[in-house]
């Protein structure tokens, strides 16, 4: 049963990318070109989304071919549910973030944007360790340069941070899976599951190198490569200034798709291959999700600058992912608590997709402001700006309140089915965690105080309200806020049969 | 049709006015308005059509659950329940609703944006009939959020005011307080339950099963089911404005008065109380007086004392209102306590009508005396506005609870009869009294501060336009005509209740105890009227308040609303913008201090390394380089000047140099 979908799907950004570096440099050609690519992308997911039996689950469009037999490394594709999900996610954030680049479509940017999409595709969708971490590192690169787009020496710091604090991370990461390997002689994701869930992994470390605390150690390299990723506080320090220095539509790929790549490894990497340790941890591990949530969210009562608030509440938000799974891993494998494991696991599923689509929404809306302000994007620069942009407060507002967990949109559905979940199997913890839902409404309702509301602040006595094309730029995203906020059944079809199946 | 569609209906029309009428045009205020009240009409009309039907139907409640998500093997489901209870709220909450959008086109005419103002009402109209109709905790909570929003949206409807969008923000982030109890206490229901549906053929989370279950389960020494009640409790208390969450309500004044009329007196913030009726068997799930029906009727209680006293020394037409809404709010929380939904619904019913009504009728007033609210700039309005001032003398007497042709006689005479009956204590009863006698006392301040004496302000009072007077008849007329329903000696209302809703002693009503209750409160009232008479009546007003000429300490700490807001500044919300700021220090200075100290720690190991390199090993290898010629040289006297010698000896060098570096090693 060989295809080559997934391989042709991950390559279809890189030919763009290849192409627009071709194209003469001519800006609506580029973008055209650009969006072109990701729009064909966007096609071919949706395509494979509805190929997909989801009634079967598991994983499908399999590609395994020998790569590097010597060590047996192979070339091993497919997607699940939770693949397909960030598939989307990816092709749909994409498109987003290019045409929110308006002006700045150069050839540099946009053929870098096609080369990350190209990375996160693979990182989705590859099996194999190897060519995981390939991608995974891969990205780093066109981030990189992308960050540092504005060219300010703030900027490059940010890049700089960002680049080497996840670059060590993945050396940790790295670190871990080669022992995996020298135990096991293997690098297949799938097979190494299979192995944890028969309880074998962990003696094999430990019989390979004789110590039996191996595990922990390589559990805690993982761990730390993904922790930044995602990021966990304390490791997350480079994110704010990269969210922040990086311009609006980067931020939107940041933390719509990059920090999506540490919460994916979490749940294809570190909870079907140490299962048993995340239960053992689960103390230490629900601490880091509560501090995560908590001091995320007074970090961004504590900002001034609608960035930061931004960043740090993604931070806040991916909390409850960690929040999610940490609570299933502590839940053990009873099956009394399968119908809330299950429950946790679809909430951090929708969550990944609702972060992804609503703070890269925000971001937008932010870029829109700081074309209008030049830059300027302090919480108290502006005021009364509803006066004059009825459409920006209102679809602005939209977001911010689906960023909130307001009912009816979609980021309540996610954050409810983790609260449902994560209450029933740790209470302590999930209600701990509810002080975060109440200080994200304080900032965000702050948010909109300072920025739309009051009397207006005459410096802005020009504000343009958003233009045709910057309403269409954001109409799809609103309406799949809407969408999956009213009928989230959408979504979980696609992914409910692969979480039964990831579950330990 | 059938029941299903009907009810689904009632919420869905107003939903779907919002929807369409949120991409019209500014200029489009006609369209948006007849939008908004056609679809507010035909849910009006579905929803009295049900209240009709369950008035004589046999046969139950009506139940109807649909699938909302499937996760793993399990199926959410959500769904919309006919039962006493929602038919008679949903008949009074859409048809107030009703009147007061058809008012709204009135007060509203010069607004800039009252195409936006028609969304949000619809907006909120189909949020509310969506609590009222629910049939699942979870989509009572889905609801209860739209309609937080819908409220915050139109408290800060004049964005513009600093003052308006600080009380929006308020009363949304003050809500949410209670409603983080309240979804604590949902997931903790989920948990018990396994459900969230009230009734599901037995095995709904408000049927027998499931509270046995939870009546019996015990956690560090209460039932289960009284924690889940205190928690939903808590969304209750933030809704209707209960102490010590009751600081929103008198702020969100700022919002347009139809919208305090509408959200704010009459539906939303008694929604709370409605929301503990409706799950008031998890209350009373280990019988009753429980543990937390004694906490619901303490809380009620006191709120109840503590807004009237407030009330008496605001000087804001609607502040005075929403302080009295606060203590009536406290008044139906006070019969829950004491075990009797009945009354509470009672009192909420004639509530919602006789204040809607004054809300009105003040926004009469305030239009009449061209946006003046403070009612010391007002006075002798009653033969500028007659029509205003009967209207609002009803309301006020309906209000004040004078005896038999208004329907607040009866339905606090209720409230006050459970409260005397209760066993576990008298003195809920007693401050319930006092409370009762404040109120008498208030309006007839209010009453005489407006409408007698003479005009004090400085503008040309006018009656308002019609299609401001006539909900302010039909209300009127609901104010006294109610009553005929609440008697005690056809309390048809209540027995439409308990009729369908088993488990509720109501025939205690037609008790002798009755009349007693009925003459002490009719003498409180006669003596607040009185004595506000007394104080308010027999001379013209000034500037200063006689209780304030009295005693200006007391008037001040009362006027000054006890100083809570001021204690909340000082504490909680310093506390949490505090933790905030130390958040963010910590952030900035310690975690990103520990990265940059790590990442100096890498730069001074890799400047350490190149100055070993270059000063130490480079210099010793040099050194070595340069002895070795010096020697080489020396005995290059002895061999014959060889180049292979040279590099023999060279290497000869290196080999135990690295001999020895490897020894050291190893």
């Amino acid at each position: 049963m060989s295809n080559f979908y997934l391989t042709l799907l991950t390559f279809i950004p890189l030919a763009g990318a290849l192409l627009v570096a071709l194209l003469p440099d001519k800006r609506a050609l580029i973008r055209a070109g650009g969006l072109g690519f990701a729009f064909a992308t966007l096609a071919a997911t949706v395509a494979l989304a509805l190929q997909y039996d989801r009634a079967a689950g598991g994983l499908q469009f399999i590609e395994q071919r020998d790569w590097i037999p010597a060590l047996h490394i192979q070339y091993f594709l497919g997607a699940d549910g939770l693949s397909l999900l960030l598939l989307l996610l990816t092709c749909i954030v994409t498109p987003f973030a290019l045409l929110a680049l308006g002006e700045r479509s150069t050839k540099f940017n946009v053929t870098l944007i096609l080369l990350l999409q190209t990375t996160l595709l693979g990182t989705f969708t590859a099996l194999n360790f190897i060519h995981w971490f390939l991608y995974y590192e891969l990205s780093l690169v066109p981030a990189f340069f992308l960050i540092r787009m504005g060219g300010s020496a703030k900027a490059t710091a940010a890049a700089t941070q960002m680049f080497i604090y996840t670059l060590l991370g993945g050396f940790a990461m790295l670190l871990g899976f080669l022992a995996i390997h020298q135990a096991t002689g293997t690098f297949n994701l799938i097979d190494l599951a299979k192995l944890a869930h028969e309880n074998k992994l962990g003696h094999a470390l430990s019989a390979a190198f004789h110590w039996k605390w191996i595990s922990l150690l390589v559990f805690g390299g993982i761990f730390l490569g993904l922790a930044v990723k995602v990021p966990v506080v304390p490791f997350h320090t480079w994110l704010p200034d990269a969210y922040t220095e990086a311009p609006a539509p980067v931020s939107m790929l940041l933390t719509g798709l990059l920090s999506k790549m540490g919460v994916y490894g979490l749940l294809r990497l570190l909870l079907p291959l140490f299962p048993g340790l995340m239960f053992h941890l689960q103390k230490p591990l629900l601490a880091f999700a509560l501090v995560t949530i908590i001091f995320g969210a007074f970090a961004a009562l504590g900002q001034r600058d609608l960035k930061r608030i931004v960043a740090y509440s993604s931070i806040n938000h991916l909390g409850y992912c960690l929040l999610g799974i940490f609570a299933i891993a502590a839940a053990g494998h009873a099956s009394v608590t399968l119908g809330d494991r299950a429950a946790a696991m679809n909430g951090v599923l929708l969550q990944i997709f609702n972060h992804g689509l609503t703070a890269a929404a925000i971001f937008c809306f932010i870029g829109f402001i700081e074309t209008r302000s030049g830059g300027l994007r302090g919480l108290n620069d502006f005021g009364g700006l509803r006066t004059l942009a009825p459409v920006l407060t209102g679809l602005m507002g939209i977001s911010l309140f689906s960023s909130l967990g307001l009912p009816g949109l979609n980021g309540f559905v996610g954050e409810f089915l983790i609260f449902k979940g994560s209450f029933a199997l740790t209470p302590g913890a999930a209600a701990l965690a509810a002080i975060g839902l109440f200080i994200t409404a304080l900032f965000l309702l702050t948010m909109i105080q300072r920025v739309f509301t009051g009397p207006l602040n005459p410096r802005w006595a020009s504000f343009p309200d958003l233009s045709l094309a910057e309403r269409a730029t954001v109409a799809p995203a609103i309406a799949l806020m809407f969408a999956v906020g009213i009928c989230p059944q959408l979504l979980i079809t696609l992914f409910n049969q692969t979480v039964l199946n990831l579950l330990p | 049709m059938n029941t299903f569609l009907l009810l689904a209906l009632v919420p869905l029309l107003p939903f779907l006015a919002a929807g369409i009428t949120a991409l019209l045009k500014r200029e489009q205020r006609g369209l948006s308005a007849t939008l908004v009240i056609g679809a507010q009409t035909v849910a009006c009309a579905i929803s009295l059509f049900l209240f009709a039907g369950a008035i004589t139907a046999k046969s139950g409640a009506i139940v109807h659950n649909f699938p909302w998500l499937t996760f793993g093997n399990d199926t959410l489901r959500l769904g919309l329940l006919l039962d006493p209870l929602s038919a008679g709220m949903g008949a009074m909450v859409s048809f107030v609703t009703l009147l007061i959008f058809i008012y709204s086109v009135g007060y509203m005419k010069e607004d800039r944006n009252f195409t936006r103002f028609f969304t949000f009402l619809s907006l909120f109209s189909g949020a509310m009939l969506g609590v009222v109709y629910s049939n699942s905790l979870l989509l009572t909570f889905i609801c209860w959020e739209l309609v937080g929003l819908a409220s915050y949206l139109l408290i800060g409807f004049w964005f513009h005011k600093p003052s308006a969008a600080a009380a929006a923000k308020k009363a949304f982030i003050t809500t949410r307080v209670g409603d983080m109890g309240f979804l604590i206490g949902m997931f903790w229901l989920y948990k018990a339950a396994g459900t969230l549906l009230f009734y599901d053929n037995g095995a709904g989370c408000l049927e027998q099963a499931a509270l046995a279950t939870m009546a019996k389960t015990m956690v560090g020494g209460l039932a289960v089911s009284n924690i889940i009640a205190l928690l939903i409790f808590c969304g209750a208390a933030g809704k209707s404005g209960q102490f010590p969450l009751h600081v929103w309500l008198p702020d969100a004044m700022e919002g347009p008065t139809p919208v305090s009329a509408l959200i704010h007196a009459a539906t939303m913030v008694a929604a709370g109380v409605y929301l503990v009726a409706r799950v008031f068997p998890i209350f009373t799930a280990t019988g009753a007086p429980s543990v937390s029906l004694t906490v619901v009727a303490c809380i009620g209680a006191f709120t109840a004392l503590f807004a009237a006293l407030i009330a008496v020394a605001q000087t804001d037409i609607k502040r005075i209102l929403a302080y009295s809404t606060v203590s009536q709010l406290g008044f139906m929380m006070l019969a829950l306590g004491v075990g009797s939904v009945g009354a509470a619904m009672l009192h909420l019913i004639a509530h919602a009508f006789f204040k809607a009504l004054l809300f009105m009728g003040a926004g009469s007033v305030i239009h009449g005396v061209h946006e003046e609210q403070d009612i010391r700039a007002m006075g002798g309005l009653w033969n500028k506005m007659p029509l205003t001032f009967a209207t609002y003398a009803i309301g006020m007497l309906a209000l004040a609870g004078f005896p038999l042709a208004f329907s607040g006689f009866w339905s606090k005479d209720a409230v006050l009869h459970a409260a005397n009956l209760w066993p576990v204590s008298q003195l809920p009863f007693k401050m319930a009294a006092a409370a009762a006698f404040l109120t008498a006392f208030y309006m007839t301040r209010q009453m005489f501060y407006v409408f007698f004496g003479s005009y004090r302000g400085h503008t040309h009072p006018h009656e308002s336009p019609v299609v401001m007077t006539l909900p302010l008849v039909i209300l009127a007329a609901a104010a006294v005509l109610f009553s005929l329903v609440a008697t005690p000696a056809w309390p048809w209302f209540e027995d439409f209740l308990a009729g369908h809703n088993a488990g509720f002693e109501l025939a205690a009503l037609r008790e002798p105890g009755f009349l007693h209750v009925a003459l002490t409160s009719t003498a409180i009232v006669f003596s607040g009227l009185l004595l506000g008479w007394f104080i308010y009546g027999r001379r013209p007003l000034s500037g200063v308040d006689p209780i304030e000429a009295a005693s200006a300490s007391a008037y001040n700490t009362l006027a000054n609303r006890c100083y809570i807001d001021e204690l909340y500044d000082a504490t909680i919300i310093r506390l949490v913008a505090l933790t905030g700021e130390i958040s963010a220090w910590i952030d900035r200075t310690i975690l990103q201090g520990a990265v940059n100290a790590t990442a100096g720690f890498s730069f001074l190991i890799s400047y350490l390394s190149d100055g070993i390199d270059r000063f130490l090993i480079n210099f010793g290898f040099d050194h070595s380089c340069n002895a070795l010629r010096e020697y080489g040289s020396g005995i290059a006297g002895c061999e014959g000047g060889r180049v292979q010698g040279y590099l023999r000896v060279l290497g000869v060098g290196m080999v135990v140099l690295l001999a020895f570096l490897g020894w050291l090693l190893v």
